[in-house]
């Protein structure tokens, strides 16, 4: 069966079915209770599922975490919200130094099945700390796994296998695609494990890859290609760490050029690492340098800026006309 | 016990706050307010009514830019309608050489050291992150988002005072200290609770002052305490007091207190203001979804201009002092939406200025490339111009 959701919709929908798979799940974060999340992404779960499911926590980010750390130990399995990306700050602490290494000091004999959702970029004309992209500092803390769906339909699978899995999951949730429609084929057997590369556009002349919502700008670029003459193949990360290589390797061994986006700074970036080992591994398949499009490395600007901040399909364009001119 | 996530019966005050004005607007004679009061009485009438006026003239100002937001000329309006007196009378008590450390809901405060409003304007208009130099602005601080981070910021800032030898000299015209204002929701923030522990541990010179609103969003305050908040200072070693911060004269009376204390070398001061958020958090809010209307009505009948004015009436204030305020009151709201709707989008180059104070290879390199770019990418960016454009990371 198939709906056509919203993302938000989509999240609410997974959460919910995640809530009912297993008891000890618990949602956990600043106003997801009665106010149903600021992005209204927790809507009616409270409602349905009671206080002692979805908790609305005192205002502290070290706090949310370090508990849901506790409530692993106690066999459960905590979802937090983080309510914004710029205010998971409070909270680092607790999820590099603790929640990554938790099972490793174990030495295994505990998990920590903690997912930590973060809604996260710009494009929402946003005051400070409410646009920013922090998914590199998590995808470069071993013991995390970092991933972030972009369409609604893996929103919906995403957030149910990141509650399952053992390990402590970084889920960014691409808060300009919250309002997005996309159909959403609840048959479980079209579920695309969390950590897979996806191909969303099959092409020719240059690889394109991004994550989270640079995934729709990529393809707005591959269609303006297209009426230029220039064939563009979309790839989806979807999981930032670990990274699935297979799929970009086999693009790129077939068009010779690869190009990465993503909102975030690019100095020391998952674009980065994504740029590195395909020339590490795909160097006599490359017919140009892999180019990287990215935030500026400053602070996220004032939203009247943030169209000049933010890559959009001209700024990929513009890397793929370089690509090509190799 | 089973968790208790049910929250306790709303009981965050003491069972008498130090209050020096009724909410029907007459002074309070009681064993708490005796203290205050001569202060109060030593007031001249003129600064009486300027309370009175900056709250009216707040008041008008969050109407205008509510206004602005609906008409999309603002991103966001963070509105304090209800809060104007444990603003206004604080604000009040600082001295000229204070140091002010707002949050974000402190728009009156900062008109009252000096800021422009427009300052303000700009920041939920999408143009600037704050962008001001408090020596320029009565030391009143830019807004710091991150919840309860200021709290930290200012104890440093007191440090200093304390290191420079700055207060307690025995001058109390060249003694400095810091005022820094935060929510009940931030006392659930570690930066807070290290603030008072730093604060108290160094026995800085400063003010802890809390707008206990009663939410943060669409949290209660119950859920972020069991013990009226301000005895939390208590237990830090700070000396605390709880005020009716809907009392413009209570609020300026106990924090001149507390400051003139720290001022002069006694340590750290806090103070817990009970308040109430009467509108949204922000524009983008929709309190009806989790707050009842009997508490709006509560405090809706607590109001801090109505008391002020109904004592000011009854002190025999001139009818044209509230006719002239009403006028201009609107000229204000007028002058800000003027000037609001005239502010200039932020150059391009407000993207990279000041990401470092000294030249930084990355940042001039990209600052180049989008100069390059925005000129048309045709040859701007070609990768064989010799000019390494993006070539090697520039990142754009
Ligand atoms: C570290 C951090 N976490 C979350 C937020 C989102 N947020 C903005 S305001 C707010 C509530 C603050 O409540 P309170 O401290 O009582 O201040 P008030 O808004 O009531 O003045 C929250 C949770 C934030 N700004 N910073
Ligand atoms: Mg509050």
């Amino acid at each position: 069966m198939t709906e056509n959701l919203t993302m938000a919709k989509a999240l609410n929908a997974g959460l919910r079915a995640a809530l009912e798979q297993d008891d000890r799940v618990l949602l956990m974060g600043e106003d997801i209770g009665r106010l149903g999340g600021v992005f209204r992404v927790t809507e009616g779960l409270q409602r349905d599922f009671g206080e002692h499911r979805v908790l609305d926590t005192p205002l502290a980010e070290a706090g949310i975490v370090g508990s849901a750390i506790g409530l692993a130990m106690r066999g459960y399995r905590p979802v937090c919200e983080i309510q914004f990306d710029g205010f998971i700050y409070p909270g680092f602490d607790q999820i590099t130094s603790s929640l990554a290494k938790m099972t490793y000091r174990h030495d295994g004999s505990q998990a920590f099945p903690v997912v930590i959702r973060v809604p996260y970029g710009g494009h929402i004309g946003a005051v400070e700390h409410h646009q920013e992209s922090p998914e590199a500092y998590f995808a470069h803390t071993a013991g995390l796994r970092v991933i972030s769906p972009a369409t609604s339909h893996d929103a919906y699978w995403m957030i149910q296998e990141a509650v399952r899995s053992n390990d402590p999951v970084m889920f960014f949730e691409p808060k300009s695609r919250y309002w997005q429609r996309g159909d959403v084929d609840l048959d479980a057997a079209s579920a695309e494990p969390m950590h897979r590369t996806l191909r969303v556009r099959a092409g020719t002349d240059v690889t394109v890859l991004g994550h989270g919502a640079m995934v729709a700008t990529l393809l707005q670029a591959a269609e303006v290609a297209a009426s230029e003459g220039s064939s563009l193949e979309v790839l989806d990360l979807r999981s930032l760490s670990p990274i699935d290589y297979g799929p970009i390797l086999d693009s790129v061994r077939k068009t010779g050029r690869l190009v990465v986006a993503q909102e975030a700074p690019g100095n020391v970036s998952v674009g980065s690492e994504v740029a590195a080992t395909i020339a590490e591994r795909a160097f006599y398949s490359l017919e140009a340098p892999v180019l990287r499009v990215s935030g500026f490395d400053t602070p996220f600007p004032p939203a009247r800026l943030e169209d000049l901040y933010l890559p959009d399909a001209d700024r990929v364009l513009e890397a793929v006309d370089r690509s090509l001119a190799y | 016990m089973p968790l208790s996530t049910a929250l306790p019966p709303a009981e965050t005050g003491t069972a008498e706050p130090v209050r020096l004005l009724s909410p029907e607007g007459q002074l309070v004679h009681s064993a708490l307010s005796e203290e205050y009061l001569p202060v109060i009485e030593a007031l001249p009438d003129e600064r009486l009514e300027d309370f009175h006026r900056q709250m009216v003239l707040m008041r008008r100002w969050d109407i205008e830019a509510g206004n602005l937001q609906r008409q999309g000329q603002l991103a966001l309006w963070i509105p304090s309608h209800g809060q104007e007196a444990a603003q206004v009378g604080s604000a009040f008590a600082a001295k000229p050489q204070d140091h002010v450390f707002p949050a974000y809901r402190e728009h009156v405060v900062g008109k009252i050291r000096g800021l422009d409003p427009v300052r303000i304007m700009a920041i939920l208009r999408g143009i600037d992150h704050g962008g001001w130099d408090p020596r320029e602005t009565g030391n009143f601080h830019i807004y710091v988002l991150v919840i309860g981070a200021q709290s930290l910021h200012a104890t440093g800032y007191a440090m200093g005072i304390g290191l420079d030898g700055a207060s307690g000299t025995g001058d109390p015209d060249r003694d400095e200290a810091v005022l820094v204002y935060f929510g009940d929701g931030a006392t659930s923030q570690g930066d807070v609770n290290e603030a008072m522990i730093f604060a108290a541990s160094y026995q800085t010179p400063q003010v802890f002052f809390l707008q206990n609103n009663h939410w943060a969003i669409s949290v209660p305050v119950e859920r972020q305490s069991r013990t009226p908040l301000y005895l939390r200072a208590a237990g830090f070693g700070i000396p605390t007091t709880q005020i009716d911060g809907n009392d413009v004269l209570a609020s300026y009376a106990v924090t001149q207190s507390a400051l003139d204390a720290a001022r002069s070398g006694a340590g750290p001061r806090f103070i817990e203001a009970l308040t109430y958020r009467m509108g949204a958090h922000t524009s983008s809010d929709d309190p009806t979804k989790y707050r009842e209307n009997e508490e709006l009505a509560y405090w809706g009948a607590r109001d801090p201009i109505t008391r002020m004015e109904a004592f000011l009436r009854g002190r025999g204030a001139s009818e044209s002092y509230f006719r002239a305020l009403a006028v201009e009151a609107e000229e204000f709201a007028a002058d800000i939406r003027t000037r609001t709707l005239a502010l200039q989008p932020p150059p391009r180059e407000r993207l990279f200025r000041h990401a470092y104070t000294d030249a930084h290879p990355l940042v001039d390199e990209q600052r180049a490339w989008l100069e390059r770019y925005e000129a048309g990418y045709g040859d701007a960016a070609a990768p064989d111009t010799g000019a390494a454009p993006a070539e090697d990371g520039a990142g754009a």
